[in-house]
C-alpha cells in the first residue's frame, strides 16, 4: 500500500501589529485626500490672522508722514505675517494628520517660495534706488504671483485668491502713490480674510 | 464587514483588530481597537469619508475615479455611509445628464475625526512601551 503523506496546514501568518496597521490606515487616508486634491496645507484662520496683521499695519502706516516711513512699518508686518502663516499652517497639517513636506504641501512651498525671494531681492534693489513708491505694488504683484503658483497645486480657492493680489498690485503700482497704504490695507488685510473663512471653513481649518 | 448587515450594525467593534486582544500591544491598545468605528473602518468607505472631508462636494463620478472602484460597489458602500447620516446625497441633473452629489455631514467629520484619534492614540501606545 502506498505510503499516505500527511497534509500539514501552513502556519497562519501573524497577525499585523496593531500599530502597524493603524500607520497604514493613516497613509491610506493622507494618500486619499492628496489624491482628492482639495486638502490645502494653506490655513484659513491663519490668513485671517495675517489678514488683521495687515489692517493694523495700515493704520499705523496710514499716520506715518513720508512713504518709506510707511514701508517700514510694512516691513515689520512682512516679518511677522509669515511667521503666524507658518505657525498655523503647521498646526493645521499636525491636526489633519498630514506630512508637511509631502506632495501637495512640498510642492506649494517649491512654488511660492520663488516669487518671494525675488520680492526681497527687488525691495533692496528699489530701496537702494530710491523708487520706494514702486515697493508696495511689487509687493503685491509677486505675492500674487508665488499665490498663483502654490495655488496650482492646491484647491481652486487659492489661485483666485493670488490673481486678486497680482490685480492690486497692477493697481498699485500705476495709482498715486498715496493710495498705496489703503491698497494694501485692501489686500493683504482685505484679501486675506475674504478668502481666509472660506478656506477655513470648506477645506480643514 | 457583514454583507447583508445595516449601517448601524457596522457601527459595531472592529472584530480582526479585537482578536489580537492581549497580544504584544497589550490590553490598552486592544481596548482602544474596540472602540473603532467599523462603518469607517472598512478601506473603501474610510477612502470616500476622507476625500469628502477634503472636498465641499464631490460627484458620484468623481469618487468612482478617485476609489478606482465600480459603480455598484461605490454605491453600496456610499449607502451605509448616508444610512448611517456620515454623509448626504443629492441627486440633480446638469442638463439632462443626472448628477449624484456626496458631501460629509458633521456626524461623519465627528466620525473621521475620532477614527484618526483612535489610529494616533495606537502609534503612540506602542511607542510608549
Amino acid at each position: 500500500m502506498a505510503s499516505v503523506t500527511p497534509l500539514h496546514r501552513a502556519p497562519a501568518p501573524e497577525p499585523p501589529a496593531l500599530h502597524a496597521r493603524a500607520m497604514d490606515n493613516l497613509r491610506f487616508i493622507r494618500d486619499t485626500m492628496e489624491a482628492a486634491g482639495a486638502f490645502t496645507a494653506v490655513s484659513g484662520w491663519g490668513m485671517v490672522a495675517v489678514g488683521i496683521i495687515a489692517a493694523i499695519a495700515a493704520t499705523v502706516a496710514s499716520a506715518q508722514d513720508t512713504v518709506l516711513r510707511s514701508i517700514y512699518v510694512w516691513m515689520v508686518a512682512a516679518i511677522l505675517a509669515p511667521c503666524v502663516s507658518l505657525w498655523a499652517i503647521v498646526r493645521k497639517a499636525r491636526r489633519a494628520h498630514v506630512p508637511l513636506l509631502s506632495g501637495p504641501g512640498r510642492k506649494f512651498i517649491l512654488s511660492f517660495s520663488p516669487p518671494m525671494l525675488v520680492g526681497a531681492l527687488l525691495t533692496v534693489v528699489l530701496y537702494r534706488a530710491g523708487v520706494v513708491e514702486a515697493i508696495p505694488g511689487m509687493w503685491l504683484l509677486l505675492y500674487g504671483t508665488a499665490v498663483v503658483a502654490g495655488g496650482a497645486f492646491s484647491v481652486r480657492i487659492v489661485p483666485v485668491m493670488g490673481i486678486c493680489f497680482m490685480l492690486a498690485g497692477t493697481l498699485a503700482l500705476f495709482t498715486p502713490a498715496s493710495w498705496n497704504d489703503w491698497i494694501m490695507a485692501a489686500a493683504f488685510g482685505g484679501l486675506h480674510v475674504a478668502f481666509g473663512i472660506p478656506i477655513a471653513w470648506r477645506h480643514g481649518g | 464587514m457583514a454583507k447583508n448587515g445595516t449601517a448601524r450594525d457596522d457601527r459595531r467593534p472592529v472584530g480582526d483588530l479585537r482578536t489580537v486582544r492581549g497580544k504584544s500591544d497589550g490590553s490598552a491598545a486592544a481596548a482602544r481597537a474596540d472602540a473603532l468605528d467599523r462603518l469607517i473602518h472598512e478601506r473603501l468607505r474610510l477612502g470616500i469619508v476622507s476625500a469628502l472631508a477634503v472636498n465641499d462636494a464631490l460627484s458620484f463620478s468623481d469618487l468612482k475615479k478617485l476609489m478606482k472602484t465600480t459603480d455598484g460597489n461605490l454605491s453600496v458602500h456610499a449607502r451605509k455611509l448616508e444610512e448611517a447620516e456620515y454623509i448626504t446625497c443629492t441627486k440633480s441633473f446638469e442638463g439632462r445628464m443626472p448628477k449624484t452629489e456626496y458631501r460629509l455631514t458633521a456626524v461623519g467629520r465627528r466620525a473621521l475625526e475620532r477614527y484618526l484619534d483612535h489610529m494616533e492614540a495606537l502609534i503612540r501606545a506602542t511607542r510608549e512601551r
